[in-house]
């Protein structure tokens, strides 16, 4: 028996010498950081996208400036999907970073807020944020993000010299639309950009449409959330896959869009090469590298509907910045203090110095610099008239997944608009299991 | 089984401590001596397999899960991906496997005999397997690009119209399908290499006597004797194809839309969507499907070779 237990006891004593190795390890990291020039040391998350990244800097720079007694690093992570899954698994394991940057609205909803995150309803700012963003960062009653970066829209970005050239209005219902298509393809111009080399690209027909579903379906996204309406059976929604698939069978695409990528695309455009390009408006950062010159030609408007009298922008909210349970003592006063500076004037101010804004803030009193490029002020024109909507993922916490593919389907002329609707009414119900939403067993 | 009666037969009949026939010969080495190995095993193998067995009946946001069951596999099964998912898995599966064999066994006559540069050659065959499947999928993204791609571009200077490899939908798996041949016929064609060096020269010389052509010599002493090399190469590649996942990710994405989606790329983008409990459901399913596969594919060869 002797025998056999020394071993036994050499390695339980090998195991609990690396146990405490490691532990060790891990207190020493933490307590370098928060005794540094005995300040504290705030690590804030971000997605890796090169304008959040230098927006994030710049703001962490500026805020330091204000309290010398508190160090902010800004650490990166992949953005889409894969960055979904490290925010979750580091949440999970109580692993996160002091702050955090992460989507609003149904993502927001998958990662356990009230389970992981500290809320922040208390703090005087709260009252300053827009109606839309504090709600797409609240769940029940209680607040639990600022908002970071600008507000941004599905529309049509769209060249304003080849309109003048061709003389053309901005299209404000689907047939002025395709009439200003059909002028401009007999010019020899592409009428519609789309990349589907980036595949998220491909959505805005359906997503940017929002405005003019709601506008003809008020109760949509609650019937939506409920299992009741779905986007095959409701005539308002399926309108924009029709329309995906319109533009396709006229052969109003540019050549290349099974394999273009969205900068080649914000070049066409910016170059004169395509008319239109339905985009996200943070893709005018995008637009101000790839076609420097051409920028300045571009302007926005919304995707058009059937009523011109409820012409409007379908609008995403910001990113939050959000505070985990896992932080706290003097780090989550200092994380509190951030947020505070990140949801004032100031904050907005030092996120326009580190990167251009392409839309308005989310919060009172923060303002524009003189100098953005049109489209920006095309959004904002529309959007300080009011003629906007939230997009269905704020409104409701499901959005299927799989969309993307669907609307390079049914953009391709693979699988026509029904069918594409009907997949994706489908991937929806997964989505909606998956939250356990009530009416959909 | 086999080879414990084997190691008990050629145990020293002298040993006093031999067991009586059918039970286990005592191991030289005390129990302790497993304890490591075991528990690595258990940690890293053992327990990650029952959880994903368990966590495959619920349905599990990383943070919470609720046991539902098997709605996990009925939810897969209504999937509307998962019938050109099966499709395609198998589809690839058979073309890659079929074309490594065939061309592995060419090249590997070719790299055996007496050409120039045969160490070169043999290093040129070879290496695309050492480099990154990522790195090689997005090379080949680039050269199949069907608007102003190197590929294209060649054909079109002899006059062909090339196609859209990668974006037309009957033309995307297949692509990929070539790239993920060009990538791993270097291992097939060293596994030919070794099989036709260790058949003896005897038989062909035998044969050369009998008066037998080369086509004679590579058909009935070649062919057969490097049947083991045929076996592990069909084995192999035919795993390897059913569950590959990184070429087609790099290349496609399993696009266009879902045209080039095989299991393993269905599974990682409900991963990605988040549902966890449901991707873990088609992990098992694809291990049931390879097994399936492969299990009777290589008793059956195995039993082949035994009786040649």
């Amino acid at each position: 028996m002797r025998k056999h237990s020394s071993p036994r006891l050499l390695a339980r004593t090998i195991a609990l010498a690396a146990g405490a190795a490691m532990a060790l390890a891990g207190c020493s990291a933490g307590s370098l950081g928060s005794s540094s020039g005995d300040g504290v040391l705030l690590t804030f998350l971000v997605s890796s996208n090169q304008s959040t990244v230098s927006a994030a800097e710049a703001l962490a720079e500026a805020f330091m400036q204000q309290n010398p007694d508190i160090t902010v690093e800004v650490e990166t992570r992949p953005g889409g999907s894969e960055g979904d899954n490290i925010v979750k698994t580091r949440l999970a394991t109580g692993d996160m970073s002091e702050v955090f940057l992460y989507n609003s609205g149904s993502l927001f909803q998958a990662i356990g807020p009230e389970q992981n995150l500290t809320p922040v309803t208390d703090q005087p700012w709260v009252g300053a944020l827009e109606e839309n963003f504090k709600r797409v960062v609240s769940v029940g009653d209680q607040v639990y993000g600022a908002p970071f970066g600008p507000q941004l829209t599905g529309a049509v970005l769209y060249n304003k010299r080849i309109y003048a050239d061709l003389g053309l209005e901005v299209p404000r219902t689907w047939d002025e639309f395709m009439a200003n298509n059909t002028a401009i393809k007999a010019a020899g111009i592409d009428p519609v950009i789309q990349t589907y080399g980036d595949t998220y690209t491909s959505q805005l027909f359906v997503l940017g449409d929002f405005h003019n579903v709601a506008a003809a379906e008020p109760d949509f996204a609650e019937r939506y959330t409920a299992g009741e309406a779905k986007f095959a059976t409701s005539p308002a929604a399926l309108k924009g896959w029709q329309h995906l698939q319109e533009l396709h069978d006229l052969g109003y695409y540019n050549e290349d869009f099974p394999t273009a990528k969205m900068e080649e695309g914000m070049r066409k455009l910016g170059d004169g090469e395509g008319a239109h390009y339905p985009m996200l408006s943070n893709g005018i950062s995008a637009l101000a590298v790839a076609s420097p010159e051409g920028a300045t030609d571009i302007g926005i408007f919304p995707i058009p509907g059937d009523d011109p009298a409820r012409n409007g922008l379908t609008v995403w909210s910001p990113d939050g910045v959000y505070i985990p349970k896992t932080t706290e003592g003097a780090e989550l006063e200092a994380a509190k203090r951030l947020l505070a500076f990140i949801a004032s004037p100031a904050g907005c101010a030092a996120q326009a110095a580190g990167s251009m804004p392409t839309g308005p803030y989310a919060v009172d009193g923060c303002t524009l610099p003189a100098d953005v490029l049109p489209a920006t002020k095309d959004f904002q024109t529309y959007y300080d008239a009011g003629a906007y909507s939230p997009a269905l993922e704020f409104l409701s916490p499901i959005k299927g997944p799989a969309l993307e593919q669907i609307t390079v389907e049914v953009g391709s002329g693979i699988r026509s608009a029904v069918d594409g609707a009907a997949l994706y009414d489908e991937d929806v119900r997964k989505q909606a299991l998956q939250l356990g939403l009530p009416g959909w067993d | 089984m086999t080879l414990t009666t084997t190691t008990s037969a050629a145990a020293p009949p002298g040993a006093a401590a031999a067991p009586p026939a059918g039970r286990r010969p005592r191991s030289p080495y005390p129990t302790w001596f497993y304890l490591p190995a075991a528990i690595l095993y258990t940690i890293f193998f053992l327990v990650p397999t029952f959880a994903s067995f368990y966590f495959s009946l619920t349905r599990w946001s990383l943070f919470e899960f609720e046991f539902i069951g098997l709605e996990n596999f009925v939810q897969f099964f209504r999937e509307p991906a998962l019938v050109t998912g099966l499709t395609n898995t198998i589809i690839y599966g058979v073309v890659t496997s079929g074309l490594k064999v065939v061309l592995g066994l060419l090249f590997g006559v070719l790299l055996t005999s007496q050409i120039i540069a045969r160490g070169f050659l043999r290093s040129v065959v070879f290496f695309p397997v050492l480099v990154s499947t990522i790195g090689v999928g997005i090379t080949f993204q680039v050269l199949m690009d069907p608007f102003g791609g190197p590929i294209n571009e060649a054909l079109a200077a002899i006059g062909i119209p090339g196609p859209g490899w990668l974006t037309d939908p009957s033309l995307a798996l297949l692509s990929v399908a070539l790239v993920d041949v060009w990538k791993g016929v270097g291992l097939a064609t060293v596994i030919y290499m070794a099989g036709i060096v260790s058949i003896p020269q005897e038989y062909f010389e035998a044969a050369r006597v009998d008066g037998a052509g080369p086509l004679h010599q590579f058909r009935h002493v070649l062919l057969p004797l490097a049947r083991p090399a045929t076996v592990t190469v069909i084995i192999l590649s035919l795993i390897g194809g059913l569950r590959s996942f990184d070429l087609i990710w790099a290349m496609t994405r399993g696009g266009p839309g879902f045209t080039s989606d095989v299991i393993a790329s269905v599974i990682y983008k409900q991963y990605q969507a988040g549902f966890y409990g449901l991707s873990t459901a088609g992990n098992v399913l694809l291990f049931v499907l390879v097994t399936a596969i492969v299990l009777p594919l290589s008793r059956f060869l195995n039993r082949k070779e035994v009786e040649l």
